[in-house]
């Protein structure tokens, strides 16, 4: 049995679900590919921060992207994912983290980015449970949270709802290029398309590997804890300087933080969550806020995303193999960029073009180049 | 080598017996302030709280008591030690406040089991306790759950839990029990494979009916009926006829299940009994699981009892030393397999003759609480299933937690599991087998946030 | 609802603090049962579902759980309460 496609999209994640419901909105034959269920990986399993502030400057275009499309995503898809714009604080704890956020201003700035930097008693008269070591903060108005358990799920949905298939429990074992097309054969049937758009998170690197442009891409385990429900106090979804720490509280009440790395084995997949990791962002989101020292942590999880040297992902076209279009290495911040990412994947594909600016996420940009 | 033994019940004190006795110093770590686990659960306080506390068990249980606390110096017993979490090689506790990694090259589990229930309206009211969990108040504390208890379930449990509170002086307003007595009558013939325990068994049953306690067979439990705490229960009897009994109490149980985290944790695979409608983790005869350096004894590897429970325990650390390399006392070991599989006939009987309600499960009202650490109701989950669900539709157990968060609550699914299960596959027309389990995560219980992280 | 007491009435007494009120319960008395013996539950559902009085007694169902100052959250069921113990329900 063989179906022919525009597009194959291999990975269910995010950005593939995403890109599936864009292409199959405008019309095109998409088949989708995943492993498990859409949003096991990284998507599913990610701390849902939907946050611009802090952004690499060359993240920040699809980012905004992404945001618009976040605000309307109840529309699009029929569930906002729980989505609430509660503001990201990206809080320093000493002067030089202080100086960083100071310098950031100006990038917000260039990019249009609502940012306002606050000082330490200004701060604690807004949010008067942070604790005594932070000196400042940079307060994001349009910045949130949303499930990341929900998102994928509900894109995949729509997407089939809008004529794409998506394909649960298919690895992607069997893939060729065959007479200028790509062919995916599984469960005794075949799919081809001139169109590929590999969306396989950490295993990302694997598909551009064996199409002669490897790239650095390595296992990336976040390590997540979730809390008790505790009476909701705590507004904005919290940062740091570098990334230690983060942490969120839902309206339900649970405290979701995270910081440092599980362990994962990309070959099973498996990943766990460690307990000195654990361990470590507690006592780090203690310091930050205080009054959660004694609540309890009633779970943790981690999983699997694809973390690039630079920390910015691989989006654009083959160097190699015309059709194939790349995006992923989202490099533990991917989450809310998915649906970004999937409109801006349909428009290359349909398009042949796309306003959002791609050079920095040019494959080719490793020295590894076509080295075997 | 270095084994840990990870519970002090039945199981693991005969664990370490057997391990002491071969010239090993265990790592032996209990949750609780004593050993005995559960069923020989030993008072708070050292003043007795007097009288028959363990019935007929009272030798079981003094023997395991005197020879815990022997074996406590010979061990390295660590005692209020939550094990909250298992890597290769590495046991992660919690202790006086404080986060430990113990290091261990096999591990024994013998980490026992809980309460299996089916959700009811009401169920989450003050005065609605588990059946165990009405015995352990009576038995190890010294206190009735109510003033006037009706009993709803099924299992030996019900009917000895029962037998006690009326024993103890409690009004006893109603005994229910969802397996029809002619369902006990086929298994009887299994049940006399332990005559005596059949025997106590129809003497329970004999003295309730005696006291003119209202006995149901075969019924239907339909709510618990309050306001801010019980004040009545309404049940169906076989023939239909709808009743509602005041009480102050209710005791609610359908047979046990596994405590098996940490074997999940350690990655062993499971496997669904049909027989006792749980899951359990794969082992084999002599407890040894797949996963090399991790054996199961006891409750927590499948419900089989506490007489079965030391058998088991002893039969695990012989297979640890055997796999050491150490010398195993064969004789021993084969005298523990013949009295492990003899065990086997009755608890299969026993299984059959008080099944758990799956019936009764799937049909939990849409408006009744299912998950009641997150006061998740039974329709939510069955949006879940439905394809047009925002999500797409959830057809395992682990997608319908993260689409609902039923499972998602301090408990981790310990008491929704298992009906949520029978809903979900009720809902997609599938089995109860395919509809797999909630995974477990670590921590196994919650853990407080420290504000200082483990040098 | 309250539990009746069954056994070992004659142990000492104790005086323990619930919410800020005094209470009394007796030495190697579960902290539910020092609760359950003085008020008539243990915590607030977070959800608007109503009270609870826990569920299992073996500190599996996580219903139990309160605030002991000086010490944090316990599950009352398997935790001792011990003489001065100051409990805050939530």
């Amino acid at each position: 049995m063989s179906a022919t496609c525009d597009v194959l999209v291999l990975g269910g994640g995010g950005a593939g679900c995403s890109a599936a419901l864009h292409l199959a909105r405008r019309g095109a034959r998409v088949a989708l590919f995943e492993r498990g269920k859409v949003g096991s990986q990284a998507s599913g399993v990610n701390y849902g921060g939907v946050r611009q502030n802090g952004r690499h400057p060359a993240e920040l275009p699809i980012a905004r992207r992404s945001r618009e499309i976040w605000a309307r995503l109840a529309e699009l898809v029929g569930t906002d994912a729980e989505f609430d714009a509660t503001g990201h604080l990206k809080l320093a704890r000493n002067a030089a983290e202080e100086a960083e956020l100071a310098s950031y201003m100006q990038i917000a700035r260039a990019h249009e980015l609502p940012l306002e930097l606050i000082g330490g008693n200004r701060l604690r008269e807004r949010w008067p449970w942070l604790g005594p070591s932070v000196v400042a903060g940079a307060f994001a108005p349009q910045d949130g949270a949303a499930n990341p358990r929900l998102l994928a799920p509900a894109l995949a949905r729509a997407a089939r709802e809008a004529g794409a298939e998506i394909n649960e429990d298919t690895p992607v074992t069997e893939l060729s290029r065959e007479g200028g097309r790509f062919v995916v054969r599984a469960r005794g049937r075949t799919w081809s398309a001139p169109v590929a758009l590999n969306c396989m998170g950490y295993w990302g690197g694997e598909i551009a590997a064996r199409f002669g442009e490897p790239v650095p891409v390595a296992p990336l385990a976040p390590n997540m804890l979730v809390s008790e429900p505790i009476p909701y106090f705590l507004g904005p979804n919290l940062g740091v300087v570098g990334g230690d720490v983060y942490l969120r509280q839902i309206r339900r009440g649970n405290v979701i933080f995270g910081g440092g790395r599980g362990s994962c084995d990309p070959s099973v997949p498996w990943a766990r969550p460690l307990p000195e990791a654990a361990a470590a962002a507690m006592a780090r989101a203690v310091e930050l806020v205080p009054c959660l020292a004694g609540v309890q942590v009633i779970r943790s999880w981690s999983g699997i995303d694809g973390e690039m040297p630079d920390g910015l992902p691989v989006i654009g076209p083959s160097r190699t193999t015309p059709g194939l279009i790349h995006a992923f290495g989202f490099s533990g911040h991917g989450f809310m960029l998915g649906p970004g990412i999937g409109a801006v994947l349909a428009e290359l594909v349909l398009d042949g073009r796309t306003d959002i600016p791609l050079d920095p996420f040019r494959i080719d940009r490793f020295a590894l180049g076509r080295r075997a | 080598m270095r084994v840990a033994v990870v519970g002090g019940g039945p199981a693991g004190t005969r664990a370490v017996e057997v391990l002491v006795r071969a010239g090993y110093r265990p790592l032996w770590l209990e949750e609780a302030a004593a050993h005995g686990g559960r069923i020989y659960q030993r008072p708070f306080a050292a003043t007795a709280l007097g009288g028959d506390r363990y019935g007929p068990d009272s030798a079981k249980a003094a023997a395991i008591h005197a020879l815990g606390d022997r074996l406590r110096a010979a061990s390295d017993w660590r005692a209020e030690t939550l094990v909250w979490n298992l890597r290769p090689g590495l046991i992660d506790t919690f202790r006086a406040g404080r986060l430990e990694t113990e290091q261990a090259d096999r591990v024994i589990l013998c980490t026992g089991a809980m309460d299996r229930i089916v959700p009811l309206p009401g169920w989450t009211l003050p005065g609605v306790f588990a059946l165990g969990g009405a015995q352990i108040a009576l038995k190890v504390h010294g206190v009735a759950i109510g003033a006037r208890v009706a009993f709803i379930g099924t299992g030996p449990l019900l009917w000895l839990v029962a037998a006690q509170y009326l024993a103890a002086g409690i009004s006893v307003a109603l005994v229910l029990d969802t397996t029809p007595f002619s369902t006990k009558a086929r298994a009887a013939a299994g049940l006399l494979a332990a005559p005596s325990t059949f025997a106590r068994g129809l003497a329970l049953l004999a003295r309730l009916r005696l006291a003119g306690v209202r006995v149901i067979e075969g019924g239907t439990p339909v709510s618990i009926e309050g306001t801010e705490a019980v004040a009545a229960v309404r049940v169906r009897d076989r023939a239909g006829r709808e009743l509602t009994l005041a009480c102050d109490a209710v005791g609610l149980g359908f047979g046990l299940k596994p405590e098996s985290q940490l074997a999940d944790l350690a990655s062993v695979p499971f496997r669904f009994e049909p027989a006792q409608r749980n899951w359990v983790p794969e082992h084999d005869a002599s407890g040894r699981t797949p996963v090399g350096g991790v054996y199961v004894a006891g409750d927590g590897a499948g419900i089989a009892g506490a007489v079965a429970a030391e058998l088991a325990g002893a039969r695990a650390a012989w297979a640890a030393i055997e796999d050491s390399g150490g010398a195993v006392a064969a004789e021993e070991v084969a005298r523990l397999d013949r009295a492990i599989a003899r065990l086997k006939g009755f608890r299969c009987a026993l299984d059959r003759a008080f099944p758990y309600p799956a019936w009764l499960a799937a049909r939990t009202p849409d408006s009744t609480i299912l998950c009641r650490c997150e006061a998740i109701a039974a329709g939510a989950l069955r949006k879940a299933a439905e394809a047009g669900h925002v999500a797409g539709g959830a057809d395992e157990l682990n997608r319908a937690k993260a689409f609902t968060r039923i499972g998602m609550g301090r408990c981790q699914g310990r008491l929704c599991g298992p009906p949520a299960a029978e809903i979900l596959a009720e809902a997609l027309g599938r089995s109860v087998a395919e509809i797999g389990r909630l995974r477990s995560q670590p921590p196994v219980k919650p853990l407080p946030i420290l504000p200082e992280a483990p040098r | 609802m309250r539990l009746v007491r069954c056994a070992g009435a004659d142990r000492p007494r104790l005086r323990f603090t619930l919410d800020g009120a005094p209470a009394e319960a007796l030495a190697g008395d579960a902290l539910l049962t020092a609760i359950l013996t003085n008020a008539g539950h243990v915590r607030q559902s977070e959800f608007g579902d109503g009270l609870r009085a826990g569920f299992c007694w073996m500190g599996a169902c996580q219903d139990c759980v309160v605030w002991v100052e000086g010490v944090g959250r316990v599950r009352a069921c398997t935790t001792p309460v011990a003489p001065g113990m100051v409990v805050r329900r939530a």
